[in-house]
């Protein structure tokens, strides 16, 4: 047992286990890349300026008629395929009620028992304790179309947060946008692993979505977003017991962290024989605790009703068909190939996928660099940079043609690895491209004879004990005369031909 | 026939954040029946070759490309709010200390 900094009573979760099984439900809301909103013609741009990105549709004006946009259906149907879903032959979209400001119409559009995709599947590779990996299949139960929402700022308070707060400014430009929500069906039996299932579900979806090009699928910036239903039932009961909804999951670590900090608070609260509230809760990123949210609304309290400014979608099988050859490999297989291609050994191939890093390595190979070099950069330098300032590894600004054109330079002897990592810290304080870094910098390799040779010679004669021992056949001693020449030359030589030259000036 | 209780009115006036007393209450359920009942009595009418339906056109697929039009800007999305702040729309809390 344990108490969480909000004063959650936490049950350790091998008791968790040995009590109960957890089933969990994943919601994944996918921000499409259109050029415009679903319903309206605004444009969709990240970043803009508050309200710049409305029009009379998307703000619920009276009189507005919305007008779906034809790709946010092509782009809803071809992950729907992805997905291995049945696509409608004949769905409508749905008014979803309830009063919050983030919404100007009171209403979001949405569907409801008419859902564009459904009945699909995924087959998600999870790691195994033994460091191989097995196939877990998640049955997809549906993915809709509908609209985000508005952005509210909360004013006043003390904490900045929804509760406490004077008065809320809402920004609309989100409004409106197109959202794909991919629900997934009851996942049970899974265990002790169910929060690495999850992780691993939510990663693989992002990866398929980025295959299919259909959403810019940052997580940092909200264009995926997730929500973990969760509930334990007595071991060996095959019941499902109440869940709890939580919302603003929104990194690939937090969703392992959610799913697991609910299974603890869940266990204490049926341990002390009191009962799980169905509501919402809020998930906090910097504490790693779950908040009470408000008491989710029965689906009937929606008062969903078919939108009657929207006529049907009805895709004809003809446009299925086509949009079904436009499908990205199968992950699988995709894998399968880039492991034989590149010659990694599985664990390398694990690694690149957990760090979230196959299409880098892939982009950056295409783009010249040999198999091994991208993997090196990614996972060894690059990783750990993002890991460092908690953003996405693709999101730290350094491309794969950044990659490849320094380990380019590090190949014709221009730069040294330690001076590769310097062109990567001005790559990432946006000093321009990788040779403009060098330039500004003065990190090129000293590549002047004429200045190492000289270098060489001033540490022999600065260290004759030394030299001694390398004339006398000792040559590991080397090693002090080439750092000192390594530092002389402020670290931008090849050690490799400043250790020919001493070995060759001693011998 | 549908009927709407006096109990289901309070939960909608509860939704839709309409604070209604005991004797609106009392007066609206009645009403809200016979106005149910009315438009209840077009099924009487309709024989079974009528299918129900949600729209009167039968159209599917209309659809528009995914072209930018401009919009509205902000000086005039903000000109009729009540209020507004960092030209944002500036609206009342959300959540009452109940909740």
């Amino acid at each position: 047992m344990s108490t969480s900094t909000t004063g959650d009573v936490l049950v350790d979760y091998d008791e968790v286990l040995a009590a109960y099984d957890p089933a969990m439900g994943l919601e994944v809301h996918v921000e499409l890349n259109t050029a415009t909103k679903m319903f309206c013609g605004c444009p969709t741009e990240f970043g803009a300026e508050p309200n710049t990105q409305v029009c009379p549709t998307c703000l619920g004006l009276p009189g507005a008629m919305p007008v779906v946009n034809a790709k946010a259906v092509e782009s809803a149907i071809r992950i729907g395929l992805a997905l291995n879903c049945d696509i409608a032959e004949w769905c409508r979209f749905a008014r979803k009620n309830y009063f919050y400001p983030d919404m100007p119409k009171n209403f979001q559009t949405s569907q409801y028992d008419e859902p564009i995709a459904f009945e699909g599947w995924m087959d998600v590779l999870v790691p195994t304790a033994d460091g191989g990996t097995e196939t877990v299949r998640v049955e997809i139960e549906r993915a809709h179309m509908e609209e985000d929402t508005g952005k509210s700022l909360h004013v006043g308070g003390s904490t900045g947060r929804i509760h406490g707060a004077d008065y809320s400014l809402v920004d609309y430009n989100r409004a409106g946008i197109p959202l794909i929500e991919i629900v997934t069906k009851p996942i049970t039996g899974l265990g002790a692993q169910a929060p690495e299932v999850a992780k691993a579900y939510v990663a693989q979806l992002r990866e398929l979505i980025v295959a299919l090009g259909v959403s810019d699928a940052r997580m940092d910036q909200g264009s995926i977003r997730a929500d973990v239903n969760l509930s334990l039932a007595p071991k060996g009961s095959g019941a499902l017991g109440t869940r709890t909804e939580t919302k603003n999951v929104n990194s690939l670590r937090s969703v392992e962290r959610a799913v697991r900090y609910e299974m603890q608070r869940h266990a204490a609260v049926l341990g002390e024989g009191r009962s799980i509230l169905q509501e919402t809760r809020h998930w906090h990123e910097d504490t790693g605790v779950t908040t009470s949210g408000r008491e989710k609304s029965d689906a009937e309290d929606y008062r969903y009703f078919p939108e009657p400014d929207l006529v049907p979608v009805a895709p004809s099988r003809e446009w299925v068909e086509q949009l079904r050859g436009t499908m990205p490999e199968n992950p699988r297989a995709r894998l399968a190939r880039l492991q034989e291609s590149w010659g990694f050994t599985d664990l390398e191939m694990r690694d690149t996928v957990g760090a979230g890093a196959l299409g880098l390595v892939e982009e950056t190979i295409a783009a010249g660099a040999a198999p091994q070099s991208a993997r090196k950069w990614w996972l060894g330098e690059m990783a750990r940079r993002a890991n460092d300032s908690g953003v996405e590894i693709g999101a730290l600004g350094v491309t794969p043609q950044h990659v490849a054109r320094v380990q380019a330079m590090v190949d014709a002897g221009e730069l040294t690895d330690k001076l590769a990592r310097q062109v990567f810290d001005g790559l990432l304080a946006g000093e321009g491209t990788p040779e403009e870094v060098v330039a500004a910098r003065g990190l090129a390799v000293v590549s002047d004879e004429g200045a190492l040779s000289a270098a060489v010679d001033k540490a022999i004669a600065e260290n004759p004990a030394i030299a001694d021992k390398i004339r006398d056949g000792k040559v590991a001693a080397a090693g002090a005369l080439i750092g000192a020449v390594m530092k002389e030359m402020r670290g931008q030589a090849d050690a490799a031909r400043v250790k020919e030259l001493v070995l060759e000036k001693l011998s | 026939m549908p009927e709407i209780t006096r109990d289901e009115v309070e939960h909608l006036a509860n939704l839709a954040r309409i604070d209604l007393s005991d004797a609106e209450l009392d007066h609206l359920a009645p009403q809200l029946s016979v106005i149910l009942e009315s438009v209840a009595s077009i099924s009487g009418v309709a024989g079974d070759d009528v299918p129900p339906t949600s729209h009167a056109l039968p159209l599917t697929n209309v659809f528009r490309e995914d072209v930018v039009v401009p919009g509205l800007g902000a000086e005039a999305a903000l000109a009729g709010a009540p209020e507004s702040e960092q030209q944002r729309f500036m609206v009342p809390r959300i959540l009452g200390d109940e909740q």
